[in-house]
């Protein structure tokens, strides 16, 4: 079975929903606005003949239809990232600012992380942690590439993850990007519907659990978590949301993103959910021609400075 | 805690000065400061708030964020410097980086030649009749300078020195 006809009674439009899977994605990169201007970089392009066009929500971003992101002047020079459009969302629903102490718990390969130092203007410090050695030399040659400097690089499990390394005792906010299911990521890699089982979806749930639980402890009174995944799978979204709410001192807050979304699931498969899931945001592939996304905006309990 | 040698899988901190070197060879503060500002002419305030790390042998890390045990970490910042050897070399990402404020040794390359740098491929340039050595080189890109990496000069050849993983082939821009 292809997974997708699960959220099909999820879908406003089943049809443009299905549609817009089949369609591959067109390369995007992000201006490391440490090194340079969005500005600069198309002044770039213009001169060494390379196509682009701009994204409407977010002028850091540019669509190249001839593809290779890495084959040009401002890659070269460490200017560019490539990263899928959705994929700057959760950086931008948390907001990091220069100076912050932020935890980055499933790091690699690295995007969110130096969107993330990059909107700190590097100062601060960005733990990026992941728990699979290979893949975070790709986070180190990102961060080296992008030429980044507030990056703390950890390899622990992040469902338990000690903070004795550090400098500190807790972060101002987290990201949770977690490994999920990845459907979303269908119109990019269109094995994950294929190797998609239901026990991987119960299995990872737990671990997802595991991870924003710990992420919101660390976090400090006010402070910010966000929770992301490419799954439309409410087992990994809403359901997570809904174990951590019950579990932790924590509330999910609304929050605006610069692209259609539409609001949490509040009942799946017989569970019902804690109402607060509706603000956490959808993002179907049909509605702004992206990959499928899911992000929620957590402020953690007790009294502290809003982050 | 103070190590008496230097032991590669760990960071610790240069010492500010070579007279609070505890660990033979290891580069303190102050002559990473005055190597850039003696060859390129960076100014040491540049560096003013990061902090200079060394893990595996001569490697110079620098980092701009909080740690105090960074011992267990699998990195901190970026690399920056590779020391211990008679000429010390800077890597070609902080070149990109901080190279745009260098007064000295720094090399213009034309657009034909700015490709071939960016390939890896070594060039005869002697026209060059400054320092040999490690060179910041540079090319003319969207209205300003931008740093490819780093070069060296020797016997009226440029080497490029950018890492095989970071070789591109590609396009010379038209300037005519």
């Amino acid at each position: 079975m292809n997974p997708l006809e699960r959220y099909e009674p999820l879908v406003d439009d089943r049809e443009a929903f299905r549609a817009a899977c089949d369609r591959p994605l067109p390369s995007v990169v992000r201006v490391n606005t440490i090194a340079t201007t969005a500005e600069r970089v198309a002044a770039a392009f213009d001169e060494e003949g390379i196509r682009y066009e701009t994204v409407d929500w977010h002028d850091g971003l540019f669509v190249l239809p001839d593809g290779h992101p890495g084959r040009n002047w401002p890659h070269f020079h460490g200017w560019t990232h490539g990263q899928e459009e959705v994929s700057v969302l959760p950086g931008l629903a948390l907001d990091p600012q220069p100076g912050d102490r932020v935890w980055d718990a499933c790091a690699a390969p690295g995007s969110k992380t130096t969107q993330i130092a990059a909107m700190m203007n590097d100062q601060g410090t960005v733990v990026a942690n992941d728990n699979n050695l290979g893949r975070l030399s790709a986070l180190r040659h990102n961060t080296e590439r992008l030429g980044i400097t507030n990056v703390v690089v950890t390899n622990q499990d992040a469902r338990n993850y000690s903070l004795k390394p550090l400098a500190f005792d807790g972060f101002d906010r987290a990201l949770v990007d977690a490994p999920c299911s990845c459907e979303g990521t269908c119109r990019k890699n269109p094995d994950v519907l294929d190797e998609w089982t239901m026990d991987h979806v119960r299995a990872v749930a737990g671990i997802q659990k595991g991870i924003l639980t710990r992420a919101v402890r660390m976090t400090r009174p006010g402070g910010t978590v966000v929770y992301s995944t490419c799954t439309f799978a409410p087992e990994e979204n809403e359901a997570v949301l809904d174990h951590v709410l019950a579990e932790v001192d924590c509330e999910l807050v609304p929050f605006d993103l610069p692209v259609r979304t539409t609001p949490g699931v509040l009942e799946w498969d017989g569970e019902t959910y804690d109402p607060s899931v509706e603000h956490a945001r959808r993002i179907y592939p049909h509605h702004n021609d992206t990959g499928g996304f899911f992000c929620a905006k957590i402020r953690v309990g007790g009294e502290g400075v809003e982050a | 805690m103070s190590e008496r040698s230097n032991r590669g899988q760990r960071f610790d901190r240069l010492p500010v000065t070579p007279d609070e070197r505890q660990v033979p060879g290891r580069a303190s503060r102050q002559e990473v400061l005055d190597w850039w500002n003696d060859r390129f002419g960076i100014p040491p305030e540049t560096f003013e708030g990061y902090t200079f790390w060394e893990k595996g042998a001569g490697k110079v890390w620098i980092f701009n964020g909080e740690a105090t045990d960074p011992s267990t970490v699998e990195a901190i910042g970026m690399t920056f410097l590779r020391t211990r050897q008679d000429h010390w070399k800077p890597t070609m990402r902080a070149v990109q980086r901080f190279g745009g404020m260098a007064t000295r040794n720094v090399i213009e390359l034309s657009p034909e030649r700015a490709r071939r740098f960016a390939a890896g491929e070594d060039q005869q340039l002697p026209e060059w009749d400054g320092d040999w050595g490690y060179l910041i080189v540079t090319h003319e890109l969207a209205g300003g300078q931008a740093a490819l990496g780093v070069g060296l000069y020797l016997h009226d050849e440029l080497r490029s020195v950018v890492p095989k993983g970071s070789r591109e082939d590609l396009a010379v821009i038209d300037r005519e």
